[in-house]
Parts: C-alpha cells; structure tokens; sequence
C-alpha cells in the first residue's frame, strides 16, 4: 500500500504572530517556519503504518516556494520514503491547493492520502474535502483513530457531538485531528542522513494544472483586545457583581 | 443574493445549531433564502420555519439517515444548483466544515470558513474572519458570482421570529454514493445545554484530577445556573474530561453572555475559543494566571474552597 500525504510549509505553532506594517500580511522577518502541525500528525501515521507493515511506500508531497524543501526534508527524515515539491510562488487559495494535489494523486496513484484537518495559518479546514470531491474518494475528517484491514478503513472522527466511527473503502482521503497521534522528535543528524532519500521538483504546469485564485487576503489586522477587569475578594461579592453590575445572572 | 441555508441535522434531528446561519441570512439576504434540512425521517423541521425564509425543503432518504459527507454534499450541491444559490451556508461545526468543503469541490465554488462579517463592495464580497487561530482577522475578497461560506455562530447570534415558511419535501437525487458507512457515535448528551449555544459555560481545567471531581465541580456549578461545561485540552488529554468539551483553537468556539474559568491557566489556544464572551470570570490561585488578563472579574482562591461556596450561594439564592 502506497500512502501519499501533504505537507505544507507554516509559521511556527509557538512563535508570535503580528500584522506587518502595512496589514497586508504578517511580519515574517526571521519567522521560525515549521511542518503544519497536522500534517506531522499525519504523516507520522502513514510512517507507523508503514513500520506495522501495512503500508510499502510514503510520499510527501508540499506546494510551494523553493524554501518548502526544507519542510519536505524533515517530512524525509521522520521516515518518508521520497518527496515531490510542487514549485509555484503564486498565491495559492484551497480550491487551487486541491486541484494540484489531485493531479499529483492521479500521477502517483496512491492506495490512501493522510493530510492534516486544517492549517494554522489559514485554518480553512477545507483542502481534503475539496480533494475528496475532486476526486470522487470517500472522506473522513478529523481523524483520532484509524484502523486499516482488508482494503477498507474504519475511522474514529472527533467531531462536536462525540466521536463517531464510520468505514470506508480505500482509497480515501482521511484527515488527521491533534489526538491522533505524537509524532516522533527528529534530531538534526537525521535531517542531515534523509539529504540522501529523492525529492523531486515539478511545476504545476508539468502536472497540466492551471489554477485561479478567486478568495484573496487583502488586510491583516489585530482582533479587538479584551482589558483586564477587577479583582472580587470573594464569592459573596462576585454574586453581587454578576447580579448588579453585569447583569449575568 | 440567494442564499442556501444547510441545515445541522444527525440524521434524524434538526440542530438549533442551525440558529446563527439563520440570522445571516436574515442580515444579508433577508428577501431570499431557502433552508435545506437533509435526514431521514426527519424530527424537529418546525424549528426552521418561524424565520422568513421563501420554504424549508426536506429531503428524506434512508440512506441519508446518518450525517455522512460523502451522501450529503451531492444532494446539497443538486439543491443549491437547482435554485440557482448564489450562497451556501451553514454555522461553523464540524458538520458544516466536513460537508461544505466537499460541496465546494464539487461545484468548483471558492470558500470562506467560520466568517464574522461580510459586506459587498465594487461587486465583491469581502469577508472577515480569524487566522492564526484567532489571533490576528484577515479580509478576503471573493471573485466569482458563487460561494460556499461557513458563519462563526456567536458573531452572528439568533434570528428574528418573522412570517411562517412553507416546508416542503424534496426528493433525493438518484446517484448518492453509499461507499462511507457509519458505525456509531459516543459521548454528547448529558442533559445540559449544547456548549457553543449556551448562555452560561463553566470551564475547568487541568488540576480537576479526575472525571468525578470535574463532574461534582464544574459539572455541579454549570448546573446551579442552567449552564453547559467546557474543559481545556490539558484537561481532556489528561482523560478527566471528554472530547467534545474542548473549547479552544482545536476546540470549540463559544461566545455565552458568561463564561467562568475554574483553574485555567488561560493559554493563547484556550482563549481563541472563548475571549469573545461578553462577562469573563476566572477563579485561579495564581494571581500572575494570564486568564486574568481577559477577565472582567478575578477572584484569586482555591477552586476546592470557592466553588462549593458559589454554587451554594446561587442555589439558595434562586438563579
Ligand atoms: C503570504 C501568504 C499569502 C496568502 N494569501 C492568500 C490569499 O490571498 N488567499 C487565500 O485564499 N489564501 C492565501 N494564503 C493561504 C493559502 O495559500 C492557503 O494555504 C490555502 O488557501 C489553503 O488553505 P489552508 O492552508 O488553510 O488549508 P486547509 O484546508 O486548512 O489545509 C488542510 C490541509 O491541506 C494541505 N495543504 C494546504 N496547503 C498546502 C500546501 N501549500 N502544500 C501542501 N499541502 C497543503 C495540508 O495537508 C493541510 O493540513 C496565503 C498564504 C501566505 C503564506
Ligand atoms: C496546536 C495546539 C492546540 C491547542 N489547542 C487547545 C485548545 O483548543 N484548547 C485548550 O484549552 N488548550 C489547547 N492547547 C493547549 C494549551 O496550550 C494549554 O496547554 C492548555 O490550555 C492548558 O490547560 P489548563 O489551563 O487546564 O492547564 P494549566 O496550564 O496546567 O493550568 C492550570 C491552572 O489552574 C490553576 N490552579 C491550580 N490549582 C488550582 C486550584 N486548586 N484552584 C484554582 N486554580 C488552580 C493554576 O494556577 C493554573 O493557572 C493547544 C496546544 C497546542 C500546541
């Protein structure tokens, strides 16, 4: 079994996120940059599907600039097997983002995609269902459990209501939810070994892909702050506050 | 613009959760909107029809009993294409987010997810919503006449009661791929008030220690004022929650007219899913917590002295 999983290029979970100075984006001067950490979750489960001998091959698969290779190699050194970058430095939106994967999906002709649910940056939640549509598989978002048996996949969904389990046949394309899994730490020695695993770069005009981004981001601003309030010595004067001054409860 | 309103239903039910998608459309095409309520032998429909949309179309199909993408997104897309909806819209929840992807890519429509505002200028529609889990709120500009949006429920709250909508039953189309198949659900229920549309949410974090103390804490003042529980994440991993309590960047949104923070510390993740709530109280015993630099009223003690103590003096006080 093959497995195909997209990694995409994000600012850093922990680093701190300002508007730049005319608003039309965020500050990135000496932004530390990291693998989206779903994609990670995701990967690291076709990684352990693999090491549980369920699956033969790992493929990561990025779109975007050149400095997206450095995502990609890490992606290598958790243990996938080669990496396809898909070079373009347009300004992508998720409908284009699917169309590239599907067309790299087509190419590769995997038995199961892995992809995070959404990505930190934009959290538009939306890349696998549209990939899914694209390509007419079956889907199963936010992923905390799967389980692969007899070419079909039964999976755990954390969604608002409890966790649902629902089966498909493969392929699919499931997306990975934070509990899924930890991933594994990678130490920069294996960074260093995975320079030798194959990364390979296209365009999309290779695939025969031509996108149009119709949904723009033209302001970044900072949300309204929230001030601090008072400070209540006890409950008897917090009933009272919510009571009279809130008006709560 | 026509807009097309899905409705949150499991399969057998309608989901108030439907309400803030109702209120956009009343804001932004109060004149023309349908609601679109997929299950089977569905229950609840008359929730939808107090609201002044031209009709409320059911589909009822046995194989649309449970809220499966894969047999929901063609039946939305045959609809939406049908009335000729220049707008697909639903409240933000994972039903929308998993379903209107999947109707997008279908109908090759661009999408917005979980927007706070929309305005059209120069014949666009420009949307405000949060990036960077909610840190910071991009403007996007849609091109195209077509667009699937998901709303964040509190920023647009509850509709108006207004004229009496037709419902009618809509057939499914024919070809609803059955490859997805659903086998259970667990967990939700409880007997309390739904999280996100609550007016009152208690939340309790980490030093809980377990199901039982969360359940006669937060779970016993969540009770003394009609509330719905929340939990952070560090809460739910360590197994004293469930799942479905999170509220957060990875969690849920809420915005209730009171949100009481019982021991959170109050990370930036945690405040994604809540700083929008109108009174914020937080009840920790560090004084240097940074849950308090968004509360409207700290109180700096130890849970196990002053919760027992609050939920006592809102019961015999009658709220
Ligand atoms: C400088 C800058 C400007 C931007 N401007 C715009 C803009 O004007 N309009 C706009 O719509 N978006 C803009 N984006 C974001 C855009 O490129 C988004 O990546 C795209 O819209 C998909 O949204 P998402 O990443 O939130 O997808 P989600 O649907 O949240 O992502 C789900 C999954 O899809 C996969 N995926 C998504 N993107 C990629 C990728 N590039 N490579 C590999 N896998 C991927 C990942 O596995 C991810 O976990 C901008 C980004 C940057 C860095
Ligand atoms: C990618 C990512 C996504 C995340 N998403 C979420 C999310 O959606 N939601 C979320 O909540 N977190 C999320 N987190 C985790 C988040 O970073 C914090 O770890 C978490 O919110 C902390 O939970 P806590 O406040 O319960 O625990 P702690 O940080 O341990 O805080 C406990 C607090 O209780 C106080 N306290 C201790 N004893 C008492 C007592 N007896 N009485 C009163 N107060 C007491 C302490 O002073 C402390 O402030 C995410 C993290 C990452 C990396």
């Amino acid at each position: 079994m093959k497995i195909l999983v997209s990694v995409k290029r994000v600012p850093d979970p922990y680093a701190k996120i300002s508007p730049n100075a005319t608003g039309t984006d965020i500050n990135r001067d000496g932004l530390q940059m990291a693998v989206n950490p779903f994609d990670e979750i995701a990967l690291e489960e076709a990684i352990r599907l693999k090491e549980a001998g369920k699956a033969t091959e790992v493929v990561a698969v990025s779109i975007g600039g050149a400095e997206s290779q450095e995502q990609l190699r890490t992606a290598l050194a958790m243990g996938a097997d080669r990496a396809i970058l898909v070079q373009t430095d347009e300004t992508l939106d998720a409908p284009s983002v699917a169309k590239i994967l599907a067309a790299v999906y087509r190419r590769e002709q995997p038995h199961l995609m892995l992809m995070g649910k959404q990505a930190i940056d934009m959290d538009e939640n939306q890349v696998g269902q549209m990939l899914a549509a694209i390509l007419d598989l079956p889907q199963a978002t936010f992923a905390s459990k799967i389980t692969i048996e007899n070419g079909s996949a039964t999976v755990e969904r954390e969604t608002d209501n409890g966790i649902e389990t629902i089966r498909m046949p493969l392929p699919a394309i499931i997306t990975a939810d934070l509990r899924l899994n930890e991933p594994r730490y990678v130490a920069l020695t294996g960074i260093v070994r995975a320079r030798s695993k194959p990364l390979e770069t296209i365009t999309p005009a290779d695939l025969g892909v031509q996108t149009r981004t119709r949904v723009r981001l033209t302001q970044v601003e900072a949300p309204p702050a929230r001030k601090a309030g008072k400070r209540v010595s006890d409950v008897h004067e917090l009933v009272r506050l919510l009571r009279e001054e809130a008006r709560v409860i | 613009m026509k807009v097309l309103i899905v409705a949150e239903t499991d399969g057998g039910r309608v989901s108030e959760k439907t309400l803030p998608a109702i209120a956009f459309a009343q804001q932004k095409s109060p004149e023309t909107f349908t609601i679109l309520a997929i299950g089977d032998n569905l229950q609840g429909v008359e929730m939808l029809t107090g609201y002044g949309a031209q009709a409320v179309l059911t589909v009822n199909h046995p194989a649309l009993a449970k809220p499966l993408a894969e047999r929901y997104a063609p039946v939305v897309a045959h609809y939406a294409q049908q009335l000729g909806a220049d707008a697909i819209v639903a409240t933000t929840t994972t039903f929308s987010r998993d379903l209107l992807a999947r109707v997008a890519g279908l109908l090759d429509a661009p999408m917005l997810s979980d927007i706070t505002a929309l305005e059209s200028a120069n014949g666009k529609l420009v949307a405000k919503r949060p990036i960077y889990s909610a840190n910071l709120i991009g403007t996007f500009e849609v091109e195209g006449s077509h667009v699937v949006m998901t709303v964040r429920g509190p920023a647009w709250g509850k509709p108006e009661p207004k004229g009496a909508s037709p419902v009618q039953n809509a057939e499914a189309p024919a070809d609803i791929p059955t490859r997805s198949e659903w086998l259970s659900l667990q967990g939700g229920g409880g007997g309390r008030p739904d999280l996100t549309q609550a007016r009152v949410v208690v939340s309790g974090g980490r030093p809980l220690k377990d199901p039982e103390t969360f359940e006669k804490y937060i779970g016993g003042l969540a009770d003394a004022l009609g509330g719905a529980v929340g939990a952070t994440r560090a809460a739910v991993d360590s197994g004293i929650a469930p799942n479905e309590l999170q509220v957060g960047q990875t969690g849920k949104t809420v915005a209730p007219e009171l949100y009481i923070a019982v021991a959170v510390s109050g990370s930036v993740q945690h405040l994604a899913g809540m700083k929008d709530s109108k009174v914020i109280v937080a009840i920790n015993t560090d004084p240097e917590a940074p849950i308090f630099q968004v509360a409207d009223y700290g109180l700096v003690a130890d849970l196990y002295q002053v919760v027992p103590e609050l939920t006592e003096l809102l019961k015999n006080s009658g709220s």
